[in-house]
């Protein structure tokens, strides 16, 4: 009850505080007076009474002020120190701006880059229990992460004793029937318990049952929640409705959440049923399949891999034949999704952790320049009474009022940040992270911003005060009160701008570095020349297209008639394209050459004589195929230099011969060229055969056309022709050779890492030269007596020029010169996204060190020539 | 001169309400009745004593009136409450606890 009657009397006290002020005044005005006239009864001269009784009295303000404190709301000061605040920062606007914008790139960046790092790693993946599940490859000498075949999944599926459950998918694209023809769709099968390994059940219709993927016809495919979206409208009448894919006819049975994504398969619309009754299926060395199981309860994940890797073990005794040298490997699925993008997050996490030091440290030197200039307004506080403690709470609430707006544009800023990086992400990137799309300020990013702003508030409020020691109110009174004290914290502030230097110097050696090696990227050998190449994708029906006999007839007919197209000058036919990845492999045996069991196996592609020509490879030995290399003639093979080199160390493998197996004649090796790059740009070269197309046809290959004129507008002539030979084919992803190249996921890994560190290069550029700045802008304006004096007594104008630009030469060496060190040990850590370039590169870092120079010499420039402009007799009259 | 004791710490307060409870006064009145019932011993500065006058009028242990001197001033006039005789009270038997305690420690034979 006492406690709302005070609370309306501090209420009233407040509304009232005019005339609660005026009271009081009046109120001690009368209490001096009176003491006065009793000094006076006992003697005193009047004027000495009344002295003698204001001094007894005391400070008026400061007891008004305990007054109002004792009754007032805590908010009432804190009102004040705001109005003050404010009008502080209105009359030192450069100040204020500037600390806000430093304050507000330093957060806007870093939340931005968190918010990432959040989506991308932090973010619980959409299953149960997201640790427990790992994904299974099988290993083979080519590499650790290789396909599982069906009959072997069947039998790790049975034998195992680790998991409760064991799936499969395949990322498999469908051609769907569509008004408008065959077109691609986005896709993938599973085995009946898939979803159910993952722990997602389907927002609505059903998931597959137990069984459903047993031999007979598969008719039933769920629909992934943006697929719902995007294709039916997000309408609940899309249960039982049909689609044609590849030719059958299936009912949407179910759409899964929202939330839902599986990135080793996205992007996927449709998901189907993996049934054993595929031709790849039936056949245990065709291996199209990825694992997906869930540990038992209590089972490791190290009991669990030699658990499979047993498994594995007994069926390559079993079926020597097919399972030769296959042995098994998994990963815990977290790893297989973010592992790839990991060691980019956190380097750009690091990029942005520094240029948050920068910003700070800028932030931090400008306080403590101001703090310094006002020195003596606090002292001149101090002595008209005002107690520590609220001059403290000045600089408090300045420090957070300058955080808070900062902040909030900071965090505003990333927000703007965040959908411009979103925009920046290329589609089908975009797609196969599909953990991006729920990007933005949620609850972790939100409290990673606070988290910030309270240091930021803490960093604003606190720094002035080490500089301010409100006690010593007679040194800051006293002339030119810059003791030795001034000349250690002046250094201070100077070493500061030494760490900015040293911080942007690394960012940009690394910016240069990643250029350099972006640069030497896109110009490596690949092995043919990409320019003015067009290809487009086709997939015949293989149902129409039964043998090789139909399939050459077409991919002869299609040779033909986009020959003839105008401006083309030679075309190809391949079963894969280069600048993808080295797969599709083969067994082989080197006729002539004792088997000791040891296992060869090496890329293979099919391709028409017209392919070679058309990329303008490189014919090291022997010839390239003839119209004469098909189906009725001897079997012939052309290897590229890496297979040569392994297999064939210092020999010409041309007229030697190799086998596939006892069943089949052996293949005469009739030519040898210079490595294709198959896999990515910055793949290692990978042995490699090429065999003609018409020796053994595909029914889904692509179609390449070198063309005199430009590349890009063949295709849609291109893709006409092609469909007008066959309307029942699907054709696709039509693109130049240069496209591909520009867009493979390497080349864009390389450009985006580049671009990113070059952002955060020029901002840290930006910002330490603000911050040079300011450390010679304030140093200059220490020096003002002593220059006048100087130049009084007759120094030349070029004379204090070099004074000011020796001091800052002199950090802006020491920063280089540590920078670059740094600079060299930070690119060791990113030597692996380096391409061609050493950590060491001299060039760059030269180029990257007298481009920093420069920048810090013009910014100290300014400055020197405000200082040489200083009239010595202002200099001397401003103490 | 050896330095005069300062006021003991909470004890403002109670002396305040006390010299009150007496009659009404402004507050250089309390302040010059303090030093004189003390016989100089205790000061009260002025510095603590108005915004301790406050603190009693947020309380509601004493209430002020303006009201017009003997030498026709205009002063501001504090009166008791009720509320504040039982601040007193309470005040005052606490104080004499804590003295007694201390005396019980400090006659304690050698």
């Amino acid at each position: 009850m006492s406690g709302a009657i005070r609370f309306m009397r501090k209420l009233a006290i407040f509304f009232g505080r005019k005339k609660f002020r005026s009271d009081l005044d009046e109120e001690m005005a009368l209490h001096r007076e009176m003491a006065a006239k009793e000094l006076v009864a006992e003697g005193m001269r009047p004027d000495e009474a009344r002295y003698a009784a204001m001094r007894r009295f005391g400070n008026a303000t400061r007891v008004q002020e305990h007054s109002q404190e004792a009754v007032g709301f805590r908010m009432e000061t804190v009102e004040q120190d705001l109005r003050f605040a404010l009008r502080q920062l209105r009359k030192n606007p450069g100040f204020a701006a500037t600390a806000i914008l430093i304050l507000m790139l330093g957060i806007a960046s870093s939340v931005a880059i968190f918010a990432f790092v959040d989506a991308a790693l932090i973010k619980p993946l959409p299953y149960k229990d997201p640790s427990r599940l790992v994904q299974l490859f099988e290993s083979i000498p080519l590499g650790p992460r290789f396909h599982l075949s069906y009959p072997d999944y069947l039998d790790w599926k049975r034998a195992n004793k680790s998991f409760s459950s064991l799936d499969v998918f395949s990322s498999s694209g469908f051609m769907q029937k569509t008004p408008a023809g065959l077109r691609q769709a986005d896709g993938a099968r599973v085995s009946a318990g898939f979803f159910r390994t993952l722990g997602v059940t389907p927002v609505l219709g059903r998931d597959f049952y137990d069984g459903e993927d047993a031999a007979g016809p598969a008719r039933a495919v769920l629909l992934s929640y943006a697929a719902w979206q995007k294709r039916y409208g997000g309408s609940k009448a899309v249960l039982g409705q049909s689609v044609v894919l590849d030719g059958d006819t299936y009912a949407i049975i179910g759409v899964l959440p929202r939330e839902f994504h599986f990135e080793p398969a996205e992007p996927v619309d449709f998901w189907g049923i993996e049934k054993p009754t595929g031709g790849c299926e039936k056949n245990r060395g065709c291996h199209n399949l990825f694992g997906v199981a869930r540990l038992k309860d209590g089972v490791t994940f190290d009991a669990a891999m030699a658990d499979i890797k047993t498994i594995a073990k007994n069926l390559e005794k079993q079926y020597p034949d097919s399972n030769r040298d296959q042995v098994a490997f998994m990963l815990p699925l977290t790893e297989v999704i973010v592992g790839d993008i990991r060691p980019i997050l956190l380097t750009v996490l690091c990029g942005s952790g520094l240029l948050l030091l920068i910003a700070s440290v800028n932030v931090a030197s400008l306080l403590l320049v101001r703090a310094e200039s006002r020195r003596r307004e606090m002292a001149v506080r101090g002595a008209l009474g005002a107690s520590p403690k609220r001059l403290v709470r000045q600089f408090v609430t300045e420090g957070m009022l300058l955080a808070s707006i900062g902040c909030v544009l900071g965090v505003a800023c990333a927000e703007w940040g965040m959908r411009l990086l979103s925009e920046l992400i290329p589609k089908d990137m975009m797609a196969s992270m599909p953990f991006l799309h729920g990007l933005g300020l949620n609850g972790r990013v939100t409290a990673f911003a606070c988290m910030l702003a309270v240091l930021a508030g803490l960093l604003f409020a606190f720094t002035p005060m080490v500089r301010l020691k409100f006690t010593e109110i007679r040194e800051g009174l006293t002339e030119g009160g810059r003791g030795a004290a001034g000349l250690v914290w002046r250094r201070f502030g100077s070493n500061l701008v030494v760490i900015e230097l040293a911080t942007a110097m690394v960012l940009l050696a690394g910016a240069g570095l990643l250029g350099k090696s972006f640069y030497r990227l896109l110009h490596v050998n690949i092995g043919l020349q990409p320019d003015h190449i067009a290809m487009v994708h086709v997939e015949a029906q293989p149902e129409k297209y039964k043998d090789d006999a139909a399939q050459s007839a077409l991919a002869r007919e299609i040779a033909r008639r986009v020959a003839s197209l105008p401006g083309v000058q030679s075309v190809g036919i391949t079963t894969k394209l280069p600048i993808e990845d080295a797969d599709w492999t083969t067994d082989f045996r080197i006729v002539g050459r004792p088997d000791r069991g040891e296992h060869r196996e090496a890329a293979i592609r099919r391709v028409t004589s017209g392919y070679m020509t058309t990329l303008k490879t490189t014919l090291r030995s022997g010839r390239y195929f003839t119209e004469d290399d098909n189906g009725s003639h001897q079997q012939v093979i052309i290897l590229n230099k890496e297979f040569a080199r392994q297999y064939f160390p210092g020999e010409d493998p041309v007229g030697k011969q190799l086998s596939f197996d006892d069943k089949n004649p052996p293949i005469l090796i009739v030519g040898l060229i210079d490595d294709i790059q198959e896999g990515q740009l910055d793949a290692k070269p990978r042995a490699a055969m090429y065999g003609p197309f018409y020796q053994d046809a595909n029914s889904g290959f692509e179609v390449l056309a070198r063309t005199s004129q430009d590349d890009r507008t063949l295709l849609p002539a291109m893709e006409s022709t092609l469909e007008s030979i066959d309307p029942g084919m699907a054709i696709y992803a039509p693109m130049t050779m240069d496209e591909k190249i520009h867009d493979a996921p390497s080349t864009y890994l390389h450009r985006s890492s580049a671009w990113l560190v070059g952002g955060f290069a020029g901002m840290a550029l930006l910002l330490s030269v603000v911050g040079l700045y300011g450390v010679i802008a304030y140093s200059v304006s220490q020096r003002t007596r002593e220059i006048g004096v100087r130049m009084a007594l007759g120094a030349e104008r070029g004379s204090v020029y070099g004074m000011v630009l020796g001091e800052a030469g002199r950090l802006i060496a020491v920063g280089v010169i540590a920078g670059s060190a740094a600079a060299v040990g930070a690119a060791m850590l990113i030597r692996n996204l380096l391409f061609g370039v050493q950590a060491w590169d001299v060039p760059t870092l030269l180029a990257v060190a007298l481009v920093l120079a420069f920048a810090a010499v013009a910014a100290s420039f300014l400055p020197a020539r405000r200082a040489a402009s200083v009239s010595p007799a202002e200099a001397l009259r401003t103490e | 001169m050896a330095k005069k004791p300062e006021l003991l710490p909470g004890t403002l307060d109670m002396l305040i309400l006390r010299t009150l409870k007496r009659a009404p006064l402004h507050g250089y009145g309390i302040a010059q009745s303090i030093k004189r019932l003390s016989d100089d011993v205790l000061t009260v500065e002025e510095g603590s004593l108005y915004p301790a006058l406050q603190r009693l009028l947020l309380q509601g242990w004493v209430k002020a009136e303006w009201k017009m001197t003997e030498t026709n001033r205009r002063a501001r006039f504090y009166t008791l409450t009720t509320a504040g005789r039982k601040q007193l009270g309470l005040e005052v038997s606490q104080f004499e606890e804590m003295i007694a305690a201390i005396g019980r420690v400090l006659s304690e034979p050698a």
